[in-house]
């Protein structure tokens, strides 16, 4: 009988920000557990308390450098509300949509063909010195410029809206910095027929594999779940920019529709654990076990009753037709999902390229200060919350940020055990490749770890001081 | 040019000076410039910062306090001396808490604009110091980040010279000096947004700051967006 084994991946490759898997097999190596941790620390919930609050949504996209519109915006949208203004101008509104569109598509790009596609086109236990950006350039060049110059456009739009493609200032308190120059305009909309092409057949690749591979697909990683993200107020149109929360369970039965983000906090629980610096949100009534949700470009697709725009409406139709009409809960249709989402921000930027709001002057908007407010929006990697009190001298007191990979904590968890269970249970020898199945399940949610990490002095720690030869010498523990 | 004008050089060119004037008020009129931090147009000079120095007759002095005298002979864009300033701005950076990625200045803060003209593009040895230091958010309309002051007394001269109020001191000695204000906090004093000192563009960083107003100015238009520090000046000679 073998001894029992620890087996660490670490880091997990192909993702942003640390973390690691563990999997303890027993002596008949059967994997008993399975765990995504987080080790890295960021601490941006306490950091910010004391700063000012249009500070706020520049200081905060800095947990990203691949998503930093999100958190932008989500904290902007926050402080809309603190500098009393519930109704943006619409050249603002206008701005800030087309900029997070623009960040949507470019995330989902370098996250579909820079992370995830190098799996997908040249199988999971390919060497690993294949899986990666250059290969996908070396055998198939066309498809890796495409990739690289869908993301350039999406990030040209970033810096027509926010000074800069990585960490520009354009949304602040109430509104926008400024609109959209004409020669500017023109400069993006001539690409824009190219993009809509290259978004179209990028969808098809992931609607092909996921099709291709159907069996595979339905079993890798696949586990009922609850569903949550924004849908636009009234008609539950997907909207990543605005709306109401929705949350669905496994069946497609509503959970909670049309509430009002500010009340996010009555309607969801975190839960700290000892071993990751990740919290663990769920739906209060339902409790830990079976309260936890997935939020993402699939669950959005599960919540959404359709899309606003054409092609991204009929891709929405097929994939929801693939599981009749019921929530698709597999983890690896998530690509197929992201990819409609591509679509769909390339016709919703070209919709608002041709809109003469954007060359507005009416920017900012004012309103009576208040000392809380909240931002939701839905980032690339789902449902991002941003919670904020502001004291009378106008500086932070409270933060609370609800990231996408935290909302999917649970998620990515089960759906490491259910790979580890299925790929290596019972195997003696495991392969390289057999690991990168469970990271292949991971990074199917596209997490962003950096950004997920925050909550100082909440997490539970244990520390074990141990001798020399192993024996556990003291321990002391705190929280949980 | 006068009967009482003078010349004099800078780094071998000749420039004319009228009687009175610092090395710097004749290098600034003769579209020369010479990197400062400490002064400011229409305040009276200091001479504290150093990053003026310049070598005068083989002497190191500041070029904003030192007359200039006929047949002069200065140096200043020697590379002993750039590398001198260079130092002088990278030390500002380590001993206060300047995080230019999230401060409503960058793009307008002269620390930062010299801090690129002076080629500090990589970090230095030096240690970062890392001090606490207050941030005093009291007034309603102005708030001041003792984070980023970097001790120039900009403000200090132009509360009590042009504003006729003295909001602003020194408190602490040596590398403890800091900037402090006249009341128990910016909101005991009759500092108000309108003073020359407060939004007369006489703050170099992001320390006095005038509330809700951060980030208005788009990344593009601020005054370092399209210009180094100190090109308005050698406009002037080309």
């Amino acid at each position: 009988m073998a001894e029992p084994r620890l087996i660490e991946i670490s880091p997990v490759t192909r993702v942003e920000g640390h973390g690691k898997v563990t999997i303890h097999l027993n002596r008949d190596n059967e994997v008993e557990e399975a765990r995504l941790h987080v080790v890295e620390f960021r601490g941006f919930e306490r950091f910010i308390h004391g700063r000012f609050y249009w500070e706020v949504p520049v200081i905060v996209q800095r947990l990203c450098g691949i998503c930093p519109v999100s958190h932008h915006l989500a904290g902007a949208k926050a402080m809309d509300q603190i500098a009393g203004v519930d109704v943006l101008p619409p050249t603002a509104e206008k701005m800030r949509r087309l900029m997070h569109y623009g960040q949507v598509m470019q995330s989902h790009v370098l996250h579909f063909f820079h992370l995830a596609a190098p799996d997908l086109l040249f199988g999971f236990e390919a060497p690993a010195a294949r899986r990666n950006i250059f290969e996908i350039l070396r055998e198939q060049p066309e498809l890796g410029r495409r990739a690289v110059l869908m993301r350039q456009f999406g990030q040209e739009i970033i810096e027509a809206t926010a000074g800069k493609k990585i960490h520009g200032t354009g949304a602040i308190p109430g509104g926008i910095n400024r609109n959209l120059p004409i020669d500017v305009r023109d400069r993006l909309l001539a690409r824009i027929g190219e993009m809509t092409a290259w978004a179209q057949e990028a969808l098809a690749i992931a609607r092909n594999y996921t099709l291709d591979h159907a069996a595979l697909v339905a079993d890798f990683g696949s586990f009922p779940s609850n569903h949550m993200s924004l849908v636009r107020e009234g008609d539950g149109a997907l909207d990543l920019y605005h709306g109401r929360l929705r949350a669905i369970d496994a069946e497609g039965g509503s959970l909670f529709d049309g509430v009002d983000y500010c009340d996010y906090h009555k309607l969801l629980v975190e839960d700290v654990r000892s071993w990751s610096y990740m919290k663990f949100p769920f739906i209060r009534e339902l409790g830990p076990e079976s309260g936890w949700y997935r939020v993402g470009p699939l669950s959005r697709m599960n919540t959404a009753r359709f899309i606003d725009t054409p092609l991204a409406n009929a891709a929405h139709r097929e994939l929801r037709a693939v599981t009749g009409g019921a929530p698709n809960n597999a983890t690896l249709a998530s690509h197929w999902a992201r990819m409609i989402e591509v679509v769909h921000c390339v016709e919703k930027i070209h919709a608002l390229l041709i809109d003469p709001d954007l060359q507005g002057t009416d920017l900012v908007a004012t309103g009576e200060r208040r000392c809380e407010g909240i931002g939701v929006i839905e980032a690339p990697r789902g449902n991002l919350i941003h919670h904020y009190r502001v004291d009378e001298n106008d500086q932070i007191t409270f933060c609370n940020l609800i990231v996408s990979t935290t909302h999917n904590n649970e998620g990515m968890n089960r759906a490491v055990k259910d790979v580890a269970v299925k790929h290596l249970s019972g195997r003696e020898k495991i392969t390289e490749g057999m690991l990168n199945q469970v990271e292949v399940a991971i990074r199917a949610y596209d997490p962003c770890l950096s950004c997920a990490t925050h909550a100082l002095g909440q997490m539970p720690l244990a520390v074990e001081l141990l001798d020399a030869s192993g024996q556990l010498v003291d321990r002391a523990t705190r929280g949980a | 040019m006068t009967d009482k004008d003078f010349t004099f050089t800078i780094d071998g060119a000749s420039v004319t000076a009228q009687p009175g004037q610092t090395i710097m008020e004749a290098a600034d009129a003769a579209g020369i410039y010479i990197p400062r931090l400490c002064d400011h147009e229409g305040l009276r000079h200091q001479g504290s910062c150093r990053v003026c120095t310049v070598k005068a007759a083989g002497r190191s002095v500041a070029a904003c306090t030192q007359p200039a005298a006929p047949g002069l002979v200065v140096e200043s864009e020697t590379p002993h001396i750039q590398a001198m300033r260079k130092s002088l701005v990278e030390m500002l950076f380590h001993e206060g808490n300047h995080i230019c990625p999230v401060c409503e200045a960058s793009g307008n803060c002269e620390l930062q604009a010299m801090a690129y003209r002076l080629g500090m593009v990589e970090p230095t040895k030096l240690p970062y110091l890392e001090p606490t230091r207050p941030v005093d958010a009291s007034h309603p309309g102005i708030a001041l980040d003792t984070n980023r002051c970097i001790s120039c007394g900009r403000c200090i001269r132009a509360s009590e010279d042009v504003d006729h109020k003295g909001v602003f001191g020194y408190c602490g000695r040596g590398i403890h000096r800091r900037i402090t204000v006249n009341g128990e906090d910016l909101a005991h004093t009759d500092a108000a947004v309108s003073d020359h000192a407060i939004s007369g563009g006489v703050c170099p960083v992001g320390c006095i700051i005038v509330k809700r107003v951060g980030f208005r100015l788009p990344i593009g238009a601020r005054a370092f967006d399209r210009q180094i520090i100190g090109e308005a000046i050698e406009e002037k000679r080309r």
